[in-house]
Parts: structure tokens; C-alpha cells; sequence
């Protein structure tokens, strides 16, 4: 179980939200709508244990996750604004380097590469990938790699429609499987049955 | 361990891929110390008696210039993210990305000093010596290095900064290095010299992944 109580967090001297609780099952999808500066990214942040909120806690399992920061960082994916490409190593080089970090089990590769149509691109070096494959470069480490949550930071930005489609998969067999997923979105990624916190900013 | 290999081999890949990149700190060395015969005359007792130091000096500056690349580029891109969230404590990956800064950098100069010792008149026993000094020095300049490129991250002009917070740092390694080379030419024996830089590059392996280590945490905040 994924939970925060009344977290609250200030960044430069302004509030950027405050009051925020939710609790997550096994197979949850929690979606962060919100207008540009409401919060959204900071959250997601904050929850994979980059930002600590002054106020509140996060615990997974009934326990703090500032008392096991380590393990906590260890059992999640973060998708965000920055993709983490090197430009000279190829798809397949990015891909297998991610599945090393994660100590992703055989053939979780090859599934990534399946999971976001990146197979006819395996030997393309990262610099010369469209933005839109990039991103699904960077979302195929989802699947590199078994971890129970998923924090997506505006996934769908760039992507086309079967490419959203096939994000869109990747997280309903991620709840199938008891995984955990909070996405910030603007609506461009539709997900069935998920829990909605609307940020104000 | 699978982890370690794979932040080693990928940056090893990324230097040799960048093509000169991965060479400038030679190139730096190399262009540098054949100043110094056109600056202070080709006279080979004033290369003797400074060339040593001259090295030594050119070592730490060749390592300290090529310490922006160490972190930055990460940073820039989100890698320093996914790396936060890797199954490997961040002082192990710390001591992955200084490993490979070495093989290219300090390395590099080690196997590289023998000759331009011989270019600076220096007996071919200096340069044994020289060159071992160079083995047990230029890893601590990585690991001291490392902290300042964590702590600078996102500084701009990080340049001129890291060299004020560094180089400073930098001094015991170049005082024992060249005393210890001294000595040894003189016929007092430089062993006590090499023990310390010995132990001065064991504490900073033990204590820099954990600085900086600490320093990329904040970064990422």
C-alpha cells in the first residue's frame, strides 16, 4: 500500500501545495490533473523521493519512506521531463544500460524494445531520434525492469495515438500485475478506473 | 556488481565515442609541458631541476580540467535521476564514473609521463619513479574531483569555480608527489613519501564517494 498523508511542499519560498493524501492499492492508477504550475511534477517528486515535503509523510508498507529512502528508490520507475538519452549510444545501448541499473532480469530487453515499437530503431544512436521516439525510448524503461511504482510525469507529451495506445496498455498490465501508478496528465493519457486528485496550485 | 560494470563500460563507451573528448587531457599534458623548454630555455640543468614539478603541476591541471565532464553531462540529460533510483547505493556509482574518469585521464598521464620525463631531461630512473608517484596520485585527484564537480553541478561557469575548490585540495598530493621523487633521486629514499600518498588516496577512496555521494543528492533535489 502507497500512501501519503498531508504532505505539503514549498519550493523557493512559495507554497506549492499543501494538504495532500491519498492511498493507493496494489493495481491502483492515481491521476494528478492540474493547470501548468499547480504542482504536478513537484508531487511526483516528491513521492520518488527526489523533494522532501516540509510537512507530511509518504509511506509505503506502513513504513516512512525517509526512514528507507534507498529501498524506496529502488522499488519505482520515474518517467519525467528529462529522458536520461545518451546521444551517442544506440537504442539497444540506452535500453540494456537501463536494464543493468535495475538489475532487470533476461529478456526484459527485448520486451521493452516490444512494448514501445523500438525494435526497427534498436541500432539508431540517441541523437537521432525524433522527440516522440525519444519519449518512448524513456518509457520502455518501465518495462526494463520490474518495479511495483510507476510516477509518469506527463507521459503522453509528444507521443502519437498508437503510441499512447500502447502507454496506455502498458499501464492496465501494470495494474494486472499489482503495480501502482501515478501519472500527471493534462487528459492526453486516458486511463479506465483511476483515482483523480485535482491540484489547484 | 552487474550495475558497476555496466556505469563503467557505458562511460568508458561515451568517452571513446566523443572522440577527442576522451583525449584532451593528454593532448592538454602534452602541449602544455613542451611550453615550458620554449619558455624558460632548452638549458637541460633548468629542465632537470623543474621538470618533476612542472609534471606534477600539469598532471592536476589535465585532471581538473577534464572533472566538468564527470557529472555534468548526467545532470543535464535526467541520467543522474535514473541513476539515483539504480539498485546501486550512489557512492558505488560515485566510485564507477571516478574509475573510469582515472583509466582516461590519470592513467593516461601515468603511462604517458616516462616519456616526457626523457623530454624534460630527467634520468630514466626519475621517471620510474615519477610514474609510480603518478599511480598512487592522479586517483586521489579524481576522487577529490569528484566532490567538487557534485557540489558544482549546475554552476555555470563551474569552470573557474572547481579550480578554487579544488586545487587547493590538490596541494598535499603535489608536495609529496614531487618530494617523494626528489628523495628518491637524491639517495635519501622516497618511501615515506609514496606511504603517505598511499594512505592519502586509501582515505579518499574511502571518504570522496561518500561527499560526493552527498553532493549529487542535493543536486537532484
Amino acid at each position: 500500500m502507497f500512501e501519503a498523508h498531508n504532505l505539503a511542499c514549498v519550493r523557493g519560498g512559495r507554497s506549492v501545495f499543501s494538504g495532500i493524501s491519498f492511498s493507493l492499492e496494489p493495481g491502483d492508477v492515481l491521476s494528478l490533473q492540474g493547470p501548468n504550475g499547480s504542482g504536478k511534477s513537484t508531487l511526483i517528486r516528491v513521492l520518488a523521493g527526489f523533494l522532501t515535503p516540509v510537512l507530511g509523510e509518504i509511506r509505503w508498507d506502513d513504513i516512512d519512506i525517509r526512514s528507507s529512502l534507498p529501498e524506496h528508490r529502488a522499488r519505482l520507475h520515474y518517467v519525467g521531463h528529462l529522458d536520461g538519452i545518451k546521444s551517442l549510444l544506440s537504442v539497444k545501448e540506452n535500453l540494456a544500460f537501463t536494464c543493468a541499473l535495475n538489475g532487470a532480469a533476461n529478456g526484459a530487453l527485448d520486451r521493452a524494445l516490444e512494448v514501445f515499437d523500438l525494435e526497427g530503431l534498436i541500432d539508431t544512436p540517441g541523437r537521432f531520434l525524433s522527440s516522440g521516439q525519444r519519449r518512448r525510448l524513456s518509457l520502455a524503461r518501465l518495462v526494463a525492469g520490474e518495479r511495483p511504482i510507476w510516477l509518469l510525469d506527463e507521459p503522453g507529451v509528444g507521443l502519437d495515438a498508437a503510441s499512447r495506445q500502447r502507454l496506455e496498455q502498458a499501464i492496465v498490465e501494470h495494474r494486472q500485475a499489482g503495480g501502482i501508478t501515478v501519472v500527471a496528465t493534462h487528459g492526453d493519457v486516458a486511463v479506465k478506473q483511476a483515482a483523480v486528485l485535482e491540484l489547484s496550485g | 556488481m552487474r550495475a558497476f560494470t555496466a556505469i563503467l563500460g557505458r562511460d568508458l563507451r561515451l568517452s571513446l565515442r566523443s572522440g577527442v573528448d576522451s583525449a584532451q587531457p593528454l593532448i592538454f599534458f602534452v602541449i602544455a609541458l613542451t611550453l615550458f623548454p620554449l619558455g624558460v630555455g632548452p638549458s637541460p640543468e633548468i629542465l632537470q631541476r623543474i621538470g618533476v614539478g612542472v609534471i606534477w603541476v600539469l598532471a592536476l591541471l589535465a585532471v581538473m580540467l577534464s572533472l566538468d565532464r564527470l557529472f555534468q553531462a548526467d545532470a543535464e540529460d535526467g541520467t543522474l535521476e535514473q541513476l539515483a533510483l539504480a539498485d546501486l547505493p550512489l557512492e558505488l556509482i560515485v566510485l564507477a564514473k571516478c574509475l573510469a574518469h582515472w583509466l582516461l585521464s590519470g592513467l593516461i598521464l601515468v603511462i604517458a609521463s616516462p616519456l616526457l620525463a626523457l623530454l624534460l631531461h630527467q634520468s630514466t630512473e626519475t621517471a620510474g619513479v615519477l610514474a609510480f608517484a603518478l599511480l598512487l596520485g592522479t586517483p586521489v585527484l579524481t576522487l577529490i574531483g569528484s566532490v567538487g564537480a557534485a557540489l558544482l553541478i549546475g554552476a555555470r561557469r563551474g569552470g573557474v569555480l572547481i579550480a578554487l575548490l579544488v586545487l587547493p585540495l590538490y596541494i598535499p598530493i603535489l608536495i609529496f608527489g614531487v618530494s617523494a621523487v626528489e628523495a628518491e633521486v637524491m639517495g635519501l629514499g622516497g618511501s615515506a613519501q609514496l606511504l603517505i600518498l598511499g594512505a592519502i588516496l586509501l582515505a579518499a577512496l574511502a571518504l570522496a564517494p561518500f561527499a560526493a555521494a552527498a553532493a549529487l543528492r542535493l543536486s537532484i533535489e
